[in-house]
């Protein structure tokens, strides 16, 4: 307890005294770009969707830590999973006049207005991880992250060697988790999935039920425990991540069901939590999105700022899992 | 009595509407989930239906119930779902640090400190409110704020699993066949209706509510009373931490009891108590608890597109709420469901109702009803 303790102390400590450095940088740092900056240090703003699950720790991490090594200044927001959150930070690395801006969109729409003030500065846009809709391309440059309609045809392919593996014959009816409405992996995860569902099983295929469970372990809970009881004859579960399944692993088991057998699952993520999960075998298959994308984000940074073109597009590298791959993947799972 | 009078009684019963919304919601469910209301063995635990709507919904009658004290001494909680998240947080990251995360003696400490936390949460609300004269939406929306900050910051931002069966006890576990939360619930409410209905505590509450200048006047101790309940309100919202937190086995800083306080918020207006404070209704809030839950479910099981999901919860709400209101009752349903607005013989009279008009006359046929 005496450690909690003290680390709290610290805690508040280190975010008073850097809180303090915060303020300090931003002085320094308007009047290093409005001189034109040229040779000294990069100062990126970076605004995270929020800290909802292991995933974003790893990336916020990830993302921190890159920052740190190739030399530049981050000043980073937190959202707390609110666009309006996002917008402000948005509008405040604008307003301290950074020399490029990052940002994980919670939404995919309404972004318009801020990139456009963004341009106007003169200041290049970097996506993360998630795309927005605009109606306008030039606003951003380029997008560091994972393709999630494909993380949804990959997910919809392992499901294949899953069933085969499990020797399932027959009809198979899909409950899906999706993620929070209106999120770019859950429109997209679900999109993917659907055209290889679409395209390869069109008859023996079947999405019962469809809800979102917020890619929450509590809403992955719930929201299965409601299936359950209204489509008892479910056989395989899709959860756009790992720790919705790990939520509805427990409302399986509660239904008297065994996860992996009764109801084969597979999951997208890949999370330290949910690879644990299938090494007990109880997830069948995971899809990775590599949250560690820090390294390749700074590149990218740099060769913006240098003013060379770079693809609209650098996707992040990913592979799968099916459960025999997880006893090993699992000491090097960092996050 | 003719029939038409005890259907009078009947209809003008606070918990009429309530109840008849619940009953409503349920029956909708069960085209879509056949065998809905049957209740079988699993595993040697009753599973169903039923009892997953109780077990979900334990946490929002705690908050619920919390808040309908803070809510009839005119005041607001803002602070619970932050407190659920800091409970959670600190009981999951006391245990995780154990050797045996089992031991119960462990899982006791973890549990005592996160209710402390939980009481310490109370009473900064209850300084501000009763002793600083701060609004009680803002005085309470600081820790809202900043609690959820101080949970991540418990937690390190990450989501801490634990593998404690004790522990899993309180909010996913089992006892008699039945979901242990329920017990809990029941001691809860058990504990709340006969301190306010069976002692002068829920009178003074009331009172304070009604008048906190007059109530004082008359020789009694608004402040501490409104600090009592604030502290209160935020030990129910501890507990509910714990089961959130032990239900899934994971504390998770972010997202435990998020937006739960408007949920509890909404199960104390459907459940006929006035957000201007005065008189209450712990039935109302348990009832109107469970509506918001049902409803959830509901949303799950017969299929509500992901989009709509907000629109068709909303729709239900606005109709619920609609017909909590004598008003539009007396307007659309004509004289049979409703009395004429500003007539009080005896009726509900639940969220438009003025409550200052409560007197010790009215107050004391609510006393047997809870």
């Amino acid at each position: 307890m005496l450690n909690r303790r003290n680390f709290l102390t610290a805690a508040v400590g280190v975010a008073a005294a850097t809180g303090l450095a915060a303020c300090a940088k931003e002085d320094d740092s308007s009047s290093t770009s409005s001189s034109g900056g040229g040779g000294k240090k990069i100062t990126l703003g970076f605004s995270q969707v929020g800290s909802e699950s292991g995933w974003r720790t790893a990336n916020t991490d990830s993302v921190k830590s890159a920052a740190k090594e190739a030399g530049y200044s981050l000043k980073f927001s937190d959202a707390q999973q609110k666009q309006e959150n996002q917008i402000s930070a948005i509008r405040s690395f604008i307003a301290q006049k950074v020399d490029v801006i990052a940002f994980s969109p919670v939404v995919v729409t309404g972004w318009d207005a801020v990139l456009k003030e963004a341009k106007a500065k003169k200041i290049p846009v970097v996506l993360t991880d998630r795309s927005v809709e605009t109606s306008d391309d030039s606003l951003f440059v380029t997008l560091v992250g994972s393709d999630f309609t494909d993380e949804g045809r990959r997910a919809a392919k392992i499901l294949e060697k899953v069933l085969e593996k499990a020797g399932h014959k027959g009809n198979v009816k899909i409950a899906q988790l999706e993620g929070t409405t209106g999120a770019a992996p859950a429109i997209e995860r679900a999109k993917g999935f659907k055209e290889v569902m679409d395209a390869d099983h069109k008859d023996d295929w079947k999405i019962v039920v469809s809800q979102t469970g917020d890619f929450t372990r509590a809403g992955g809970k719930q929201v299965m425990a409601a299936f359950l009881q209204s489509n008892p004859d479910i056989n395989v579960l899709f959860a756009h991540n790992d720790d919705m399944a790990i939520g509805a692993i427990q409302s399986i088991e509660a239904a008297g069901k065994k996860p992996g057998k009764d109801i084969l699952i597979v999951s997208i993520d890949g999370v330290k939590d949910g690879f644990v999960a299938m090494s007990e075998g109880k997830i069948n298959a995971i899809v990775e999105c590599n949250p560690l994308l820090g390294p390749q984000l700074m590149e990218v940074v740099q060769k913006v700022k240098d003013g060379e073109t770079v693809e609209r597009w650098i996707k992040t590298k990913e592979s799968d899992f099916m459960q025999d791959q997880a006893k090993d993947a699992l000491p090097t799972r960092k996050y | 009595m003719t029939t038409t009078s005890r259907w009078r009684a009947l209809t003008h019963h606070h918990l009429f509407w309530p109840l008849a919304v619940l009953v409503v919601l349920l029956l909708v469910n069960v085209p879509f989930t056949p065998d809905f209301f049957s209740i079988k063995m699993t595993n040697g635990h009753l599973y169903g239906s039923l009892v997953s709507i109780v077990l979900f919904g334990s946490p929002l009658i705690l908050v619920a119930v919390g808040m309908t004290l803070v809510i009839a001494t005119g005041g607001i909680d803002l602070s619970v779902g932050a407190v659920v998240a800091i409970t959670g947080a600190l009981a999951c990251s006391y245990i995780s640090d154990q050797a045996d995360q089992s031991a119960l003696s462990g899982v006791l400490l973890a549990m005592g400190l996160g209710l402390l936390a939980a009481v310490v949460c109370g009473l900064w609300n209850g300084f501000l409110v009763a002793r600083m004269g701060i609004q009680p939406i803002i005085a309470t929306l600081i820790i809202m704020v900043a609690g959820r900050g101080v949970a991540q910051l418990i937690t390190d931002g990450q989501i801490i699993t634990i593998n404690s069966s004790p522990y899993k006890l309180i909010g996913g576990g089992y006892w008699l066949t039945l979901p242990f939360s329920i017990f809990v619930v029941a001691l809860v409410v058990a504990v709340t209706v006969g301190l306010t209905r069976r002692t002068a505590l829920g009178l003074l509450v009331e009172s304070v509510g009604g008048n906190a200048e007059a109530s004082r006047l008359v020789g009694i101790r608004s402040r501490r009373i409104k600090i009592m309940v604030y502290v209160f309100c935020a030990l129910c919202a501890g507990i509910a931490g714990l089961m959130i937190s032990s239900n899934t086995s994971a504390a998770d800083g972010n997202n435990a009891g998020l937006w739960i306080e408007l949920d509890a918020i909404l199960a104390v207006v459907i459940g006929g108590t006035s957000l201007l404070g005065g008189r209450f209704s712990i039935g109302g809030t348990v009832v109107g608890a469970l509506v918001i839950q049902t409803l959830t479910t509901t949303i799950y099981t017969i299929g509500v597109p992901t989009q709509t999901n907000l629109v068709f919860k909303a729709v239900v709400v606005i109709v619920v709420c609609l017909l909590q209101s004598p008003k539009f009752r007396a307007k659309v349903l004509g004289g049979r469901f409703g009395t004429k607005p500003g007539a009080n013989g005896g009726t509900g009279r639940p969220a438009a109702a003025p409550a200052k008009t409560a007197p010790a006359t009215e107050a004391a046929p609510k006393m047997e009803v809870s």
